[in-house]
């Protein structure tokens, strides 16, 4: 941590212009919050407002009346098909998906970084740079392919064919992220460790696995926010009964000949996106931090 | 693995009684999600139900069916197709010519739809002579839609010829109403084309340049009137129309903000839903000029294995071309049965000209597809002229201009 | 035997990641190279036609648009969010005592994903309804924010929304990386009276030099997967003025059956994402010799 301030000086001559200075600073962070808050303010004052009142009055302002209804209808009212069950039964889907789907890649990912950055071999870095290449790759062209593989494995239109795919293009990023994180541990670690007779497994195990809290955090944030919010793959690979929340979420407010309930789906669009806020919220301090400790020394 | 799945996904899904021998099952992937739309399919889930059949719900929305298209493809391509899917136009042809769709044929003659279907509509049920898809409705798009309020006001009488219109919109315009309207969305920007070009080729020019795509007539000096038009057309409507949703457009018109909109029936659900009365708060007509464009939302049967999916098809396929469905579901949804021996009772007075209207042009060979909405042309088509309309539209190109494009795009799509 | 396990172990485990990233992203690389060859349309199709598909691409104008707006967009998207995200994690760095909030306000955008917020923008910049009226109903007649409607100006209002979403991303990985700078010589620094502007400018921004790249590698991959923006924003519109080469394949292979058109744009784009990353990969591992 460093101890930097715009304004370090201690004359009492200059304090008028140190306190303008913060002024200025409080009145521009201020402002940026403004904007990454606008769209969070109107979906949430479209959420508590009634039909009525969002078809006749202006759509961004304050509710007159405050209505919950829309929340429960969103959760557990709303159409999502035939059923009306809104977002409840989708949710599961999308939790049962999104951890083992996170747990892997982000387990592979921690031990294909560890190789990498620790066990050089001839080709390490070529097998590194089409990993990363891979994460370039456009989920549309992936898409049709990937179902006759589904297909064949038997996997098709399950909840571990969603899993399978996710992991698979998680790797990537997952293993860069790790490789940049203990690239910046020195091998001399893992040279005393072989002199002591500890191997492969053991040194990670004990001694790397230990020191990656941070960029496990970083890495589990990362994944999770791409496969909850994930609508591309999740709409294509599952069938009814496992489709993820995003889909139930799609289906609510994207129907075109219906008629359109935008408190409902607002409502619906919040709490789809609980999860990952939630994640964000909590876990935001530790991400800085991750970050702070992996991505630096690339 | 495969089977299994399906066993426990089906096993959640009947929570009924224990499944016997060839028991009716069917999953269905569609696009209607929403309120009403919902609510009718679920009037077909029932009756599917009270036959003794399991129903499966796999509804995606968006983008008109694109999401729905595109896990469609996905479920082909690994070998797990739906048992029913909500397809349309070509496209039913297009997939059947993939060896994908089942034949429906037996049920098709038992219960005698070439009788009760006009001709034109059962002819994109049929995949080269045998039955392959079942109707569900006959959506009209060539509706205009007014406030009945702005119109008395103004002293305006419902447009019957284009010129007509231009004259009530300048008046319109004057009083300070915007008197189209319309949402910026590549579609909705069709749907206008569409109608346009109906009232200015005529039937037989818009059967000549959107289903035969006849590239005299796609170049000719009646194409050129018909951006003309589009180009008026654009000086009718609000500022700040783009990407606004087709609703809320209907909305401006409810409001009095705005006085016509041009748009298919489901805009009259917004009305009821807004307890609007037709023929009083609101009006209907047929766009200026003579003929029917339809856009008609049916089910498709795919091959699947199984008996009890195979019972499931033709249980569903009997249905949904049944009197009771086809009334029910149309009265929710804004549209006429597509079968013509449903009685009319329970339906409002747009329903019935609606229904009178299609009799006549089916009559008179005016009965057409719409190609806004993928009933005339194969997507790869249709789609290329949508992207000339909504250029120009939304932009200041010469109709002169667009013609060209729209000629190069059509042979540029084959 | 245990040593030449012991010797291998590191491939061995590396082996399953890799071979799954052989097949499933390079075969399919390779699968769509060929049916970018073929007259594919509802579903896929092996019989090799020649370059009709590319020709068809090169003649259309849609695409050119989309390649464009990739162009315009990208470039704006990266270098806005990078200078923003940097200037909001220095201001961010000033010991500020509500950090904890203005950060999770800064990044939750991330955390949603634009088929949740698309609505909202698109009513906030829709001139009838968001900024503009608002602002004109406080009494500024004149006030005029209307990009979105815009054919020449919708891409830029794709460009605030994207900014929106991944600003708060690179500011974290930025206010990370100016944590992590070495106090020393700053206090070294500030004692021989250095500027703090200067204190920034020559001596912790360069030393970031590594996150520029990580944040440029993060923001490239959401520039070329940019695919929701667009469509819950302008869904292409007006027009197709906002279409990228994302929705551009999306709507060739999935809404108009056309899968050998849509295999020679993703042919196309690919070609771009490799233009882009090769460069960034041969520096990250050149300095690995060192």
């Amino acid at each position: 941590m460093t101890d930097i301030t715009l304004s370090p000086a201690n004359s009492p001559s200059r304090n008028w212009g140190r306190i303008a200075l913060r002024w200025l600073l409080f009145t521009l962070l201020g402002l940026f919050a403004l904007f990454y808050l606008m769209p969070l303010f109107v979906m949430v004052t479209t959420s508590l407002k009634s039909l009525e009142e969002i078809r006749t009055g202006s759509l961004v302002a304050f509710p007159r009346e405050v209505t919950f209804e829309a929340w429960r209808t969103a959760w557990s009212g709303a159409c999502t098909g035939i059923q009306c069950e809104g977002l409840r039964p989708y949710f599961w889907n999308s939790v049962i998906l999104a951890i083992p789907a996170v747990a892997i890649s982000t387990i592979l990912g921690a031990i294909n970084g560890y190789v990498i950055a620790q066990w050089k071999f001839k080709g390490a870095n070529l097998i590194f740079s089409l990993m990363l290449f891979g994460c370039f790759i456009p989920f549309q062209v992936v898409l049709l392919p990937m179902a006759r593989m589904l297909g064949m494995m038997g996997i098709a239109g399950t909840i571990p064919g969603l899993i399978f795919v996710h992991v698979i293009y998680g790797i990537g990023f997952t293993t860069l992220f790790f490789r940049n994180y203990y690239v910046s541990i020195p091998q001399e670690l893992v040279k005393a460790a072989k002199v002591d007779g500890a191997g492969f497994f053991r040194i990670f195990w004990s001694i790397f696995l230990p020191l990656s809290l941070p960029i496990i955090v970083v890495t589990v944030i990362w994944q999770f926010t791409q496969i909850w919010n994930d609508f591309l793959f999740g709409v294509s690979f599952s069938q009814a009964g496992t489709q993820p929340v995003t889909v139930a979420l799609n289906n609510i407010v994207n129907s075109t000949t219906g008629v359109k309930e935008y408190n409902v789906d607002m409502a619906a669009a919040i709490i789809a996106a609980l999860p990952t806020l939630l994640v964000y919220v909590v876990a935001g301090k530790y991400f800085i931090r991750g970050l702070t400790a992996g991505s630096v020394k690339g | 693995m495969k089977t299994s799945v399906f066993a426990a996904v089906s096993a959640i899904a009947v929570t009924c009684a224990m499944p016997a021998v060839a028991e009716p099952q069917a999953e269905v992937l569609h696009w209607w999600t929403s309120g009403g739309e919902a609510k009718s399919v679920a009037v077909l889930q029932q009756e599917f139900a009270d036959n003794g059949g399991t129903w499966t719900d796999m509804p995606v929305a968006g983008g008109g069916g694109d999401a729905a298209m595109t896990a469609l493809r996905a479920r082909v391509l690994s070998g797990n197709a739906p048992t029913a899917v909500q397809l349309k136009g070509p496209a039913i042809q297009e997939w059947y010519e993939e060896g994908v769709l089942a034949d429906i044929s037996a049920v098709a003659e038992a219960e005698g739809w070439a009788d009760v279907l006009p001709a034109s509509i059962a002819g994109h049920m049929k995949c080269e002579g045998t039955w392959c898809a079942a109707p569900v409705n006959v959506h009209r798009v060539d509706w205009i839609w007014a406030n009945a309020d702005v119109l008395e006001a103004n002293g305006i009488a419902m447009p019957t010829t284009w010129d007509e219109f231009n004259a009530a919109a300048d008046k319109l315009a004057a009083a300070g109403i915007t008197p189209l309207a319309h949402g910026g969305q590549a579609w909705q920007d069709a749907t206008v084309f569409e109608a346009v070009a109906l009232g200015i080729l005529g039937a037989d020019g818009f059967k000549k340049a959107f289903v035969d795509l006849d590239m005299d007539t796609l170049k000719s000096d009646g194409m050129v009137a018909v951006f003309d038009q589009m180009r008026k057309m654009r000086g009718y409507v609000d500022d700040n129309f783009s990407g606004r949703d087709w609703n809320l457009a209907t909305a401006m018109v409810m409001n009095g903000e705005a006085a016509f909109q041009i748009m298919g029936d489901w805009a009259k659900g917004e009305f009821l839903a807004a307890g609007k009365a037709p023929g009083e708060d609101f009006l209907c007509a047929s766009v200026p000029g003579d003929g029917f464009l339809y856009n008609v939302d049916s089910f498709a049967m795919f091959n699947v294995d199984g008996d009890d999916k195979k019972a499931g098809q033709d249980l569903l396929s009997k249905l949904i071309v049944g009197q009771n469905f086809q009334k029910v579901f149309n009265l929710n949804k804004g549209s006429i049965p597509a079968r013509v021996d449903v009685a009319l009772d329970d339906f409002d007075s747009c329903a019935h000209l609606s229904a009178k209207d299609m009799n006549e042009s089916s009559d008179n060979g005016s009965l057409l597809p719409s190609y806004a909405h993928g009933m005339a042309l194969r997507g790869a088509q249709s789609g290329a002229i949508t992207d000339v309309v909504t250029a120009h539209f939304n932009s200041d190109m010469s109709s002169a201009d667009a013609v060209n494009m729209l000629a190069d795009a059509v042979a540029n799509s084959m | 035997m245990t040593e030449w396990l012991e010797r291998h172990i590191p491939k061995m485990v590396l082996a399953p990641s890799f071979i799954a990233i052989l097949v499933f992203v390079y075969g399919f690389i390779a699968w769509t190279a060929w049916v970018s060859l073929t007259r594919s349309r509802l579903l896929p199709k092996y019989e090799v036609e020649g370059l009709i598909q590319y020709e068809r691409l090169f003649a259309s104008p849609r695409f050119d648009t989309a390649m464009m707006n990739l162009f315009i967009f990208g470039t704006l998207f990266i270098i806005i969010s990078m200078v923003l995200g940097l200037l909001i994690a220095i201001l961010l760095d000033q010991k500020i005592r509500t950090e904890g909030v203005l950060r999770t306000i800064y990044l939750y955008p991330m955390a949603l994903s634009m088929i949740v917020t698309g609505t909202a923008w698109k009513w906030i910049m829709n001139p009838g309804l968001g900024i503009e009226k608002m602002v004109r109903d406080w009494g500024f007649e004149s006030f005029s924010f209307d990009w979105v409607i815009d054919p020449d100006m919708a891409i830029y209002a794709v460009v605030i929304a994207g900014v929106w979403q991944a600003s708060g991303f690179v500011m974290a990985l930025f206010l990370a990386g100016l944590r992590s700078v070495d106090g020393e010589i700053i206090k070294a620094a500030q004692v021989d009276g250095i500027p703090n502007w200067r204190i920034y400018s020559a001596i912790i921004i360069p030393s970031m030099a590594p996150i520029f790249l990580s944040a440029f590698i993060v923001l490239a991959h959401l520039a070329i997967k940019s695919f929701d923006l667009v469509i819950a924003l302008t869904g292409g519109g007006p027009g197709y003025a906002t279409d990228l080469p994302a929705t551009y394949m999306y709507a060739m292979a999935f809404s108009r059956g056309d899968i050998g058109q849509a295999a020679s744009s993703a042919m196309v784009m690919m070609a771009v994402v490799f233009a882009i990353i090769v460069p960034y990969l041969y520096s990250e591992l050149r300095v690995k010799h060192d």
